[in-house]
């Protein structure tokens, strides 16, 4: 008896741990040892899980030892190895299989109901875990698919592709009901077609989605996670699966939805617009651009008061991160005030592209939120956009018919001056015209945005002499 | 309708708990900084591979015969303590680089 009140404390202490681990987490002083807190209560839980006294148990300790030490491996090796541009993708990955664990589970469950009648309320659960489980396992499978360039948006999707959803929806939840009024003793027939349903349906429900859209994707996956996790703890009755699962799900939530308000778009919008897939809409943007050479902008530069640079996932990929930090010390020798932008969708996750300048040593307080940023435009010399796109571009704000239409962006034409680095004229990743290339204030410097950041560096050596 | 009463008369300790944890995730989430946001959902999913506690409690109940239901629950632990280990672990590497500077 003792020892039953103990493992119970212990799951107790494993949760409080990860509640207050994730507390922890969601404030920039203490994230580290938030997520060290919870990482701890998860040690807690995993090992009463191993210790704690169960009727009818056969051990088989071996193999719950291999299994944990694979995943660790793995685990380990991924997150070690991981290029910090490659973050997202991931996560995606990493939370696909937390989906396809609950899965799995799931569908042994449904081998083990045999010739029993389930009930209404162990039915649903048994059935829900099953369904987000796949839907969340193949949805971010395919996310990181998209993530790494190894499935091109537009070969996944075809006409009336939303419609094929919904018909989807209808048919899982038809044959739900189905397996849960007349299923008994065919349940796990039931299972496997749900499975086969529910794992099509996760390709499915990402397909169309793609472009600036793809982190609220997997924040809503990962919430799905969550939920499936929550589940799978009521069908083993076990309380620390229900808290962290529903922890993660809710927060998961909460998550996706301020990414949402970040774009000004609604979740509902996200999931069925389409957006940066076949439709790039809005107004076709002509004109005349005009360039500038890399010493010319040096000079201007060096004897500039305040410089902005905004940075997107194209300074990411070129891995330029470093040059732009040179860049900002060279000015500094000049007393230039140099500031980052970061723009709430910048990379390609909220709070990405803090990473990546945090990794190349950019000081924390160099870098402004949208609201400190669009306060500072004023009285700036020189905004410099290296491999950014859709979070400057004007149309947002001036063209209803433009997919971002809405969206708050970087009002960059507020500086006196804005300078574009950029590989060619080509529209973004999420394939929409930028009528800012062609106003007067704006120049463009062509090339990889390495090359053109190292150029602009010797210059600026040069210039200072 | 029935079985629906059953189950609300049954589990009300169950809907109490969702009902106050929801709630609990929504305020531990709200006013966090977008800076924070990549590090936050890679610990939530860490936090989600808390499936794998199924995982071990279905392994050590299965018989040593039952050869397919070990290998199936082998894999929900393998993939479970992956999405854990290396969730935790890329969320570490993230934080380490807020550091501040000087």
């Amino acid at each position: 008896m003792y020892i039953a009140a103990l493992v119970k404390l212990a799951y107790l202490a494993g949760a409080l741990a990860i509640v207050w681990g994730l507390k922890f987490l969601s404030s920039p002083a203490t994230a580290r040892k938030g997520n060290i807190l919870a990482s701890i209560g998860m040690g807690l839980a995993i090992l009463t899980a191993i210790l704690e006294p169960l009727e009818g148990s056969y051990s088989n300790y071996h193999w719950i030892g291999i299994s944990l030490i694979i995943g660790t491996l793995i685990g380990w090796y991924k997150a070690k190895t991981v290029q910090m541009t490659e973050m997202p993708q991931l996560v995606s990955l990493f939370n696909g299989l937390g989906g396809a664990s609950a899965m799995v589970l799931a569908l042994i469950e449904f081998s083990k109901t045999g010739e029993s009648t389930l009930g209404i309320g162990a039915g649903v659960i048994l059935i829900s875990t099953l369904i987000i489980g796949s839907v969340s396992f193949t949805g971010s499978v395919l996310a990181y698919l998209k993530l790494d360039g190894k499935v091109d948006d537009k070969k996944v999707t075809f006409r009336g592709h939303n419609m094929v959803n919904n018909v989807f929806t209808v048919v899982i939840l038809a044959v739900s009901a189905w397996c849960l009024l007349a299923g008994e003793g065919q349940y796990m027939m039931f299972g496997w077609i749900l499975l086969v349903l529910s794992l099509i349906y996760g390709f499915s429900f990402v397909a169309p989605i793609g472009g600036a859209d793809m982190p609220v994707v997997i924040s809503l996956l990962n919430s799905l996670t969550g939920i499936s996790a929550a589940t799978a703890g009521v069908l083993f009755d076990n309380q620390i699966m229900l808290v962290g699962g529903i922890l993660v799900g809710a927060s998961g939530t909460i998550l996706t939805i301020l990414m949402c308000n970040a774009m000004n778009r609604s979740l509902w919008n996200v999931i069925v617009g389409n957006f940066g897939g076949s439709a790039a809409g809005g107004q076709a943007v002509t004109g005349t651009y005009k360039e500038v050479t890399a010493s010319d902008l040096a000079i201007q530069l060096y004897y500039a008061q305040r410089v902005i640079i905004v940075p997107g996932y194209g300074l990411a990929v070129s891995q330029a991160q470093k040059l732009c930090q040179e860049l900002d010390a060279q000015l500094a020798k000049n007393n230039v005030e140099v500031f980052y932008a970061i723009h709430p969708v910048a990379g390609r996750m909220p709070g990405h592209m803090n990473v990546l300048l945090a990794e190349a040593n950019v000081s924390y307080d160099k870098l402004l939120t949208l609201e400190d940023a669009n306060e500072k435009f004023k009285g700036t010399n020189v905004s410099i956009i290296v491999g950014a796109n859709d979070v400057v571009n004007p149309a947002a704000k001036t063209d209803p018919s433009s997919p971002i239409y809405g969206m708050p962006i970087l009002e960059v034409l507020d500086s006196d001056a804005v300078v574009v680095l950029k590989r060619s004229m080509k529209p973004g990743y999420a394939g929409i015209e930028n009528p800012l290339f062609f106003m007067d204030k704006t120049r463009m410097l062509f090339g990889d945005a390495k090359d053109s950041l190292t150029k602009l560096v010797q210059e600026v050596k040069s210039v200072a002499g | 309708m029935d079985q629906v009463a059953q189950f609300i008369n049954e589990n009300i300790l169950l809907i109490y708990l969702l009902v106050f944890m929801v709630i609990l995730g929504f305020e531990v989430i709200s006013n966090v900084p977008t800076i924070l946001h990549t590090p936050l959902m890679s610990g939530a999913n860490a936090i989600s591979g808390i499936v794998i506690i199924g995982g071990i409690l279905l392994m050590r109940r299965t018989a040593p015969d039952d050869i397919l239901t070990i290998l199936f629950a082998a894999i929900a632990i393998i993939l479970g303590m992956t999405n854990v280990v290396g969730g935790f672990a890329v969320t570490n590497r993230m934080l380490s680089m807020f550091k501040k500077k000087k």
